[in-house]
């Protein structure tokens, strides 16, 4: 118990930006779902179960169309791809987290694995309970964030137009702060080009799946010149 | 609602479905790797700064730059974004100020 409470001392102020954002972003998601008449109850399940915000705002757009289960996983799981992606990079991190495992990988979401993958634990406190306590406080906050939006959506009105714009803020935010911690930025143009490129070419409903094949084929072909560029620095070390 | 209650539930059931099949799927195909040196190892780590330019990208996606407003409510949302968080780096406030600079845009300025 006393270490379970060790660890989540640990955990927490590692949160606390996750904490603003998904209840901001939880609070509009709320909010967004009532305006489309889904009360609080789905707001929160959904948020429970799938516990991805990105996909959880284009799912509103397969809960106010026709009925189509076969296009609603299918849609997401192109929306959500770039998660293929987390698990690769947390292979490692997770190797060994034993019983939390599981729920780990359930709660890989953008906002929890890129904390997960730039921390690490402090000394004594072990690394399966420290990556559980931020997932798990992680989720409260956008299960929380939600309940609250789906609650106050039924209390108040306003315009929400541009309301979603959080999401792109969200993600700008991100970047720029890895932008920030980083000194090599390849990646980042990397990424931001192929997707750019693909965009125009693939149209932005089928852009997804070329964008990350494009970034897999020239991260590959950059593999090399990282090697060797890790070389040159540790030599010089 | 739209749909009826058991649909609804049908849809959450499928976009949790689809997020855990791409959560897991890594972790279930590379069980044995370990290497941090291997070519997966290398993904792991510079695929995060990648991907996270993509998401940028995909929430611009529906964007028009020929067609008014030409994409200017997000572009000045966006600098405002990354001057105020290069300069304070408070994720609640960059994400906050944005957001609100946004929905003023479109709902007042280029309606």
């Amino acid at each position: 118990m006393r270490e379970n409470i060790k660890a989540l001392k640990a955990a927490f102020p590692h949160t606390i930006p996750v904490f603003t954002g998904f209840t901001f972003l939880g609070i509009a998601y709320g909010i967004l779902m009532n305006s489309k008449g889904y009360g609080v109850g789905w707001t929160v399940l959904m948020s429970l179960m799938a516990f991805a915000g990105s996909a959880q705002y284009v799912a509103i757009t397969f809960l106010t169309t026709v009925f189509n289960p076969v296009y609603a996983l299918l849609l997401t799981i192109m929306v959500n791809a770039r998660h293929l992606f987390y698990g690769i990079a947390m292979l490692d991190k997770y190797k060994d987290a034993g019983k939390v495992k599981p729920y780990l990988i359930f709660g890989l979401c953008d906002e929890t694995f890129s904390i997960v993958c730039s921390t690490e634990p402090p000394e004594g406190v072990s690394r399966s309970s420290f990556y559980f306590f931020i997932t798990l406080l992680d989720h409260s906050y956008w299960v929380l964030g939600s309940a609250i939006g789906g609650l106050l959506g039924s209390m108040v009105s306003f315009n929400t137009k541009g309301l979603s714009f959080v999401l792109t803020a969200l993600f700008v935010v991100i970047f720029v702060g890895q932008w920030k911690s980083q000194q090599d930025h390849k990646p980042a143009v990397i990424g931001v080009v192929c997707s750019v490129l693909c965009l125009a070419i693939f149209g932005s409903s089928n852009f997804i799946i070329p964008a990350m094949l494009a970034i897999l084929a020239v991260l590959t072909i950059y593999h090399k010149g990282y090697v060797k560029d890790k070389k040159l620095i540790e030599e010089k070390a | 609602m739209t749909l009826t209650p058991f649909e609804t539930l049908i849809i959450i059931c499928m976009v949790t479905l689809g997020t855990m099949l791409t959560r897991f799927l890594p972790f279930l195909l590379f069980k044995g790797t370990k290497s941090k040196n291997s070519y997966i190892g290398y993904l792991g780590q510079v695929l995060p700064y990648s991907v996270i330019g993509l998401l940028v990208v995909y929430c611009l996606k529906d964007v028009s730059f020929t067609n008014p407003p030409y994409g200017l409510p997000e572009a000045i949302a966006i600098l405002c974004i990354t001057i105020l968080h290069y300069w304070k780096e408070n994720t609640l406030l960059s994400i906050g100020v944005g957001t609100v600079i946004y929905m003023f845009l479109v709902q007042t300025v280029f309606i």
